[in-house]
């Protein structure tokens, strides 16, 4: 075998990196800044820092360096395919980047006088009406910073609504077994108890085991539609039903909303409140590249409790009603600093617009197709957890590993070195060692093409018993197999200098 | 002290006198994987037979731990909270979680023996 070891540890474009702190040297300057002028009196009154701040001395050189060297061993959507499921990482168009980069929107400031920000409300307006026209609902909130406070800005809403009708004992949350997991988290957030819903052997929500737990302690039920198999409730009008006949509001989680745009309406299936992923959905980035937003839509019941702030039409076009005695409602208070995740909003602006209707009905069939497509290329060599087809994202579980001795979490290490983000792992916990894979619109057939011979290519060396190379991989990552349970165990969240003498 | 009983979510339990004492099966641990976290319930917290009394973490997921039987805490194994690994290595001996008196000792008598969960094991696979 070739000697793959190189003098400096560096391997080609892959250059070992040390931390910025071990970068250091002291003493050494990037710029030099003038001495303070004397002050003749301490205003700070003697509250002066009384330890070194402890940043390390670097030219600028190091420091760009050291930043572009880190930002190379990223894996983002706009390095590769990355199918992780349920988290829809699609394409970030460069339009709506150049639109969120003018400088009449990035420049804003949010205490500027209203007069000077027409155009910034009517971003928010607009955007706010066609995510009213996309679901068909009368209202919506527009401050939630992402999925998870979305869903606790609806539940907030829903709770307000019944302790408004004196109905506040209502302190029950029903959550499906295949629900997102931020559900029952966010229901214990917001002061709730949790009531878990069985999954049927066909991966949809157990009707006659949901209403067996309805009753008037029920606030609602938080269901994800498509759920997380990947697969669409086709119960979903008469679960709406059962759940409003016994008093209770119906939450739907609205992470895997790309799958249904422009085809359902869900104000016609029956529900009262549903966050909406702009990061997801509406193609602004996340995982890492940006803020998320949760806009979350409202039925007529709950749309009076809605959070400050919101934009409403007046005498002097458009303005934002900051309290609750100018909102002639009874909002439940404020979830967010400022107006919302602006800058998401005119991304999310700019694709819908660029896209029009008929192109956001076109890409959640294309989001469909392409995952059917991968379940179809996949499925006579790895183990579908369900009949298809499928929605946006395909399920499968373990089965097909079974006395390989390789796990899913090997098997998705073979995928890094592939040059590949892993598929989810293990989520959702309704099947065995879950593989969940999420293609979107986004991805070409040359793409799924590859992506399937890789996985179909891997499956079948894992069967041939080749567990020892997957026990390896990842083989070609600037670090190899981390230990995560080490890390979990005993996480060492920061750096410290070493003792001084 | 009785022989170990075993719920479906994979708890046991063993009971001396009015103390009962909870952890969770080797099976669990092996589905659950390496543990990196457990949190515990307070001493005098009251729980429900089959309400949520403890949290176990492993790298995969997270779970929830439900009481056995019905009663009120008297301590968690404050050694797990230190190295939740013995959860891995000692699940159904050193490993265990909580103890708690009975509020109705016949509930035990409604939870699975040794042979039965063994069985109830086998249909899971």
């Amino acid at each position: 075998m070739a000697d793959t070891t190189t003098l400096s540890g560096n391997r080609g474009l892959a250059i070992e990196e040390p931390l910025i702190f071990e970068l250091g040297h002291p003493g050494r300057l990037g710029v030099d800044l003038p001495e303070p002028p004397p002050v003749d009196e301490d205003r700070l009154k003697g509250c002066r820092r009384q330890a070194p701040v402890g940043l390390p001395d670097l030219s600028e050189p190091q420091v760009v360096r050291h930043y572009t060297r880190l930002s190379q061993k990223n894996y983002g959507i706009d390095t590769g395919f990355y199918p992780l499921g349920s988290c829809t990482m699609k394409h970030n168009p460069r339009l709506a980047e150049k639109v969120a980069r003018l400088p009449g929107l990035a420049d804003l400031h949010p205490f500027q006088p209203q007069s000077t920000v027409q155009g910034a409300l009517e971003v928010i307006d607009s955007l706010a009406g066609w995510l009213k026209s996309l679901t068909g609902m009368p209202a919506v909130a527009m401050t939630p910073a992402a999925g998870a406070h979305g869903e606790w800005c609806g539940l907030m809403a829903i709770r307000a609504c019944h302790e408004d009708h004196g109905q506040g004992h209502r302190r029950r949350v029903l959550v499906p077994e295949s629900a997102h997991g931020t559900n029952p988290a966010s229901a214990a957030m917001c002061g709730f108890t949790v009531d878990s819903i069985p999954a049927k052997d066909n991966g949809r929500v157990d009707l006659d085991a949901l209403r067996a737990k309805l009753g008037d302690d029920v606030a609602c039920l938080m269901l994800t539609n498509p759920n997380t198999c990947g697969l669409f409730e086709r119960e979903i009008l008469e679960i709406a039903e059962a759940v409003h006949a016994a008093g209770a509001f119906f939450y739907c989680d609205g992470a895997n909303y790309n799958a249904i745009v422009g085809r359902v309406r869900i104000a016609d299936l029956g529900i009262d409140a549903m966050h909406i992923n702009l990061h997801k959905t509406f193609a602004t980035p996340h995982g890492g590249g940006g803020p998320g937003a949760g806009p979350t839509v409202l039925s007529s019941a709950l749309a009076p409790y809605a959070p400050l702030p919101f934009v409403v039409h007046g005498d002097k076009g458009l303005t934002l009603v900051e309290h609750a005695a100018d909102s002639g409602a009874k909002p439940f208070g404020r979830v967010k600093g400022y107006h919302g995740q602006f800058g998401v909003f005119i991304r999310a602006l700019a694709y819908i617009i660029s896209m029009g209707a008929d192109g956001l009905r076109l890409a959640s069939s294309d989001a469909v197709l392409n995952a059917n497509y991968l379940l179809a290329g996949l499925k006579d060599v790895l183990s579908p957890s369900f009949e298809g087809p499928c929605m946006h994202e395909c399920l499968f579980d373990d089965r097909f590993l079974k006395d390989t001795g390789v796990s899913t979490l090997d098997f998705a290490k073979a995928l890094i070195d592939e040059g590949y983000h892993p598929m989810t792992m293990y989520f959702p916990l309704v099947v065995h060692g879950a593989l969940l894979m999420e293609p979107t619109e986004s991805e070409s057939r040359e793409t799924l093409d590859q992506y399937i011979a890789v996985v179909r290519g891997l499956a079948e060396r894992a069967k041939a018993g080749a567990a020892e190379s997957f026990k390896a991989a990842p083989r070609f990552t600037p670090r190899r197999r981390l230990d995560e349970t080490l890390a979990a165990r005993t996480p060492v969240l920061r750096w410290k200098p070493e003792a001084a003498e | 002290m009785s022989e170990m009983r075993f719920t479906k979510d994979h708890e046991w339990i063993r009971v001396d006198g009015s103390v009962g004492t909870v952890g969770i099966s080797d099976y669990a641990q092996h589905a659950l994987g390496d543990v990196v976290f457990v949190d515990l319930p307070e001493a005098g917290r009251v729980v429900a037979k089959g309400g949520e009394a403890a949290v176990v973490e492993s790298v995969k997921a997270a779970s929830e731990v439900y009481s056995p039987v019905s009663g009120t805490i008297v301590e968690g194994n404050a050694a797990l909270v230190e190295h939740p690994a013995l959860v891995n290595e000692s699940p159904e001996d050193g490993a265990w979680f909580f103890k708690l008196t009975l509020s109705d000792p016949a509930e035990v008598e409604t939870l699975m023996d040794r042979g039965a969960y063994d069985a109830y094991l086998q249909t899971l696979d």
